[in-house]
């Protein structure tokens, strides 16, 4: 199994990184673009067959290393 | 009088941190490897500015999890000092020892020079050798030195007298012009609630020469020296 980790800063704090690519994005005439924000994608394999026992170790994982809770957010999908 | 220095894959300030430890104590501090899991008796625990990992996933997120951090959280309960730097600022974070967390300077660019900080109090262990409100100037060299912290952590830091220095100009004047890096009310350093950990993004073991510029550093190692003996 896999599993697709997404992880991306919390609302407010700022990212000075999706800023930028927001700016440049408008400097190529993408003037339709609002707010950007910049995040990680994390694949794992997993040899976990369970879901739930899956699910359960990966949002330990987030927790203890993938994500910095104080600042990100992470969302799990297992495919 | 026994320092020790715990050096990381990626740790590049540790040899000027031991220079500065060694010129304020006399002695050579111990250099412990992050994959030692235990720690000599020392009255002074050092983690040092670098790059640990490559700051890969985010910077110090890894090394927050070797094996001698076990250690250096249980000896940090216990009250012995740690002086955390720049990186070890951010290992310091991630592992808890500090609150808040440490992102991408707001200009996104690495800034290296030297910067005038305002002493934000002196009723700590590491900068009892200054008066609040005193100017000091020592050099910065990050690329993720944006202190965060929520509004009620703040109130906390503010309320208890954790700010250790906040960016200023030669003045003491904190304005969001001298906020270099876009760090949550100007802050540089901040201490933990019992004291005995400082992080700070500046680096105070670089300014000890004076053959280097003003030695603004000496007071904070002198310092902790005095409150070591």
């Amino acid at each position: 199994m896999k599993a697709r980790v997404h992880v991306t800063l919390k609302n407010g704090v700022l990212d000075p990184q999706g800023k930028a690519i927001g700016h440049a994005l408008h400097g190529m005439g993408f003037a339709q673009v609002g707010e950007v924000r910049q995040g990680k994608f994390i694949e794992l394999d997993l040899a976990e067959t369970d879901k739930a026992k899956a699910k359960a170790q990966v949002e330990e994982m987030c927790k203890k290393l993938l994500a910095n809770t104080v600042i990100e957010n992470y969302a799990i999908e297992l495919v | 009088m026994t320092t020790a220095v715990i050096v990381f894959p990626g740790s590049n300030r540790d040899r000027d941190m031991c220079l500065a430890l060694e010129r304020a104590t006399g002695q050579k501090p111990l250099r412990i490897w992050h994959q030692d899991t235990a720690l000599p008796k020392a009255d002074l625990l050092v983690l040092p500015g670098g790059f640990s990992y490559g700051d890969y996933l985010r910077c110090g997120a890894m090394a927050a999890h070797s094996p001698i951090m076990r250690e250096v959280k249980a000896a940090a309960a216990r009250g012995v000092p740690v002086l955390a730097v720049c990186n070890g600022f951010q290992i310091a974070t991630e592992a808890g020892l500090l609150p808040g967390a440490l992102i991408t300077n707001s200009g996104l660019k690495f800034i290296c020079r030297n910067v005038s900080l305002r002493v934000e109090t002196s009723n700590s262990r590491f900068t009892r050798g200054y008066n609040a409100g005193q100017v000091v100037s020592y050099p910065v060299a990050h690329n993720d030195g944006n202190y965060v912290v929520n509004a009620d952590t703040l109130k906390r830091l503010e309320d208890q007298d954790r700010v250790a220095f906040r960016y200023s100009d030669d003045a003491g004047v904190v304005t969001p012009e001298t906020n270099l890096n876009g760090s949550t009310a100007n802050i540089a350093g901040v201490l933990n609630e019992a004291r005995n950990v400082l992080g700070m993004m500046p680096h105070p073991e670089n300014a000890t020469d004076p053959q280097l510029g003003r030695p603004d550093g000496g007071p904070l190692f002198a310092a902790m020296l005095e409150a070591m003996a």
